[in-house]
């Protein structure tokens, strides 16, 4: 019994770094209707980007995000104004196909200038240590403060989205853009901030997966998987759904190794398809998804 | 002192050309009503001025700038804003959040929130209920009050009685007279030709995609406007 409520903790643990993927795919998606092919490979991305910050400074993990962030920010601004942009309009393939484009570019990029070798972010002793709650509960701390920031920084951007201004420049984009071009909102600028905002969340869930697992150029396709996942269960109506839907595939995916650990990644695409069958809408669904 | 002037406007869709040679002034504090029948190119009109469609001209130019290769958002940081043909609120916002989005642009005046709700009433108990939550005249209320929020010089309405109760109709229009109180020049753009005469220092008549008739309206007669409208 104290077995399978482990199973379960974990993998809500797990379900908060699940949560940071989605939540940046959930954005752009929200936001412009698009979505990006290229999700995972651009979390791969940030994590070779920190493996080099790290390796030329010598900061710990953590650290590296001072400069990892601002680059993701910068870099997702970029990439929208520059390129998907151009892609955008009543057709929904153009971007499909150019950021299937950009997943095989980073790919193979990647894999050029770092191999195919297995990477790993050291940050030292947090990486081993854990607190025991109960005999046979033991969380460590590393996903502990993963899930803790996730939790947080999803708090914050709903918070973000439901009270500043930017965020109403979101939503309402996301609502009707040619009426939200009326009130005076540059929409090629917003879509490049929604795509900053994005990759800073990318860049954080690329730092904490190199932190708690090994990575290499080609892993991005499975964590795309997992954040397209993550917000099909969640639903596009609140920030809180990605959380939800990231903890629903970690603890799906927990139980599923549990039971045999060939079941892992079935077991979580089980739950997604039961998910998308009951509620095709997701658990917190737009309000006028309905 | 012109706001707004168009010289030789032709605005299209695709292939699909529906604004031919089109002329137009509008003075500051000025009214102009837009009329036309269904499909004479009335909010393309309007289109046209916010730079939501593929238009050519000789001149577009508001406050004596050009505004031809604008964008809409800049257009509307410029002064202009508009009342759209189905009110289009954002669903996703309240009402209260619709007004403020109204304001994005930053322009300093006299509009706010507290001066819409003191013009709306009925909109300050539902301030944080969605707009699509609201009846069709409270929506058009909502609608006009986001355009207030963006301190315009010139409002452009779009259908603003359509599909509204008479009794609703003459309580967003005895509004016009405190919006033109301020200063702020108007393009009421009306199926009801009526209410758009009367509240119009001048009347453009739109037919098939051009200028059939202009003038004040105590110069023009019902024959010639029917005429005009109806292309008999
Ligand atoms: N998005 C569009 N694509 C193609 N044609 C369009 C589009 N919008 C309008 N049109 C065409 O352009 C012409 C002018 O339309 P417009 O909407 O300006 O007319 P209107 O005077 O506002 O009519 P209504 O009284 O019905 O609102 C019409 O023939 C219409 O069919
Ligand atoms: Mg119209």
């Amino acid at each position: 019994m104290i077995e399978w409520i482990n199973s379960i903790i974990q993998g809500v643990l797990t379900g908060g770094l699940y949560a940071l993927f989605a939540a940046g795919l959930a954005i752009i998606f929200g936001v412009m209707r698009l979505v990006n092919i290229a999700h995972g490979d651009l979390i791969v991305l940030a994590a070779f980007v920190a493996m080099v910050v790290i390796e030329t400074t010598g900061v710990d993990p953590f650290v590296s995000m001072v400069a990892v962030l601002p680059f993701m920010f910068f870099f997702g601004y970029v990439l929208q104004r520059g390129i998907l942009n151009y892609t955008l309009g009543d057709d929904l393939l153009p971007p499909l196909l150019v950021t299937f484009g950009i997943s095989i570019v980073i790919q193979n990029l990647l894999l050029e200038i770092f191999s195919a070798d297995s990477q790993r972010l050291k940050a030292g002793p947090i990486e081993v240590s854990s607190v025991q709650l109960v005999e046979g509960i033991e969380l460590g701390i590393l996903p502990l403060v993963v899930f803790v920031i996730a939790v947080v920084l999803i708090a914050g951007l709903q918070i973000g989205f439901s009270r500043t201004r930017l965020g109403r420049a979101f939503r309402a984009t996301s609502d009707d853009p040619s009426t939200a071009r009326l009130m005076g909102i540059n929409q090629k600028h917003v879509f490049g901030l929604a795509m900053a905002v994005s990759l800073v969340l990318v860049a954080i869930a690329g730092i904490f997966i190199g932190i708690r697992t090994n990575f290499d150029p080609a892993l991005g396709p499975t964590r795309l998987l997992f954040a397209f996942e993550a917000v099909i269960i969640g639903g596009l109506g609140s920030m809180w759904g990605t959380l939800a839907g990231g903890v629903i595939l970690g603890v799906a995916q927990n139980i599923g190794a549990k039971i045999d650990p060939g079941w892992q990644f079935l077991a979580g695409h089980i739950a997604f398809l039961v998910i998308l069958v009951l509620r095709p809408n997701g658990l917190f669904p737009r309000t006028r998804d309905d | 002192m012109s706001l707004l002037e168009i010289r030789n406007l032709d605005a299209f869709y695709g292939d699909f050309q529906a604004l031919f040679g089109f002329d137009f002034d509008l003075d500051a504090h000025e009214t102009v009503a837009a009329i036309g029948a269904n499909g004479a190119g009335k909010t393309t009109l309007l289109r046209a001025i916010t730079g939501m469609v593929e238009a050519t001209s000789d001149v577009l130019s508001y406050r004596g700038d050009s505004i031809q290769f604008r964008e809409a958002a800049e257009i509307v940081a410029l002064g202009v804003a508009m009342v759209p043909e189905g009110r289009r609120l954002f669903p996703s916002l309240s009402v209260e959040e619709n007004l403020i989005i109204g304001s994005y642009s930053g322009r300093p005046g006299s509009w706010s929130l507290e001066r819409v709700y003191e013009l709306f009433p009925a909109l300050r108990n539902r301030r944080s209920v969605p707009g699509t939550a609201l009846s069709g005249g409270e929506q058009q209320m909502t609608a006009i009050g986001r355009a207030l929020m963006s301190n315009p010089d010139l409002i452009l309405f779009d259908e603003l009685s359509l599909g509204l109760a008479p009794v609703v109709v003459r309580e967003i229009y005895e509004v016009l007279p405190v919006i033109k109180a301020e200063g702020t020049a108007m393009v009421v753009v009306e199926q009801d030709i009526n209410r758009a005469l009367e509240v119009a220092d001048r009347v453009y008549c739109l037919q098939e995609g051009r200028l059939a008739l202009t003038g004040a309206p105590g110069d023009l007669t019902r024959d010639r406007i029917a005429a005009a409208y109806f292309g008999t």
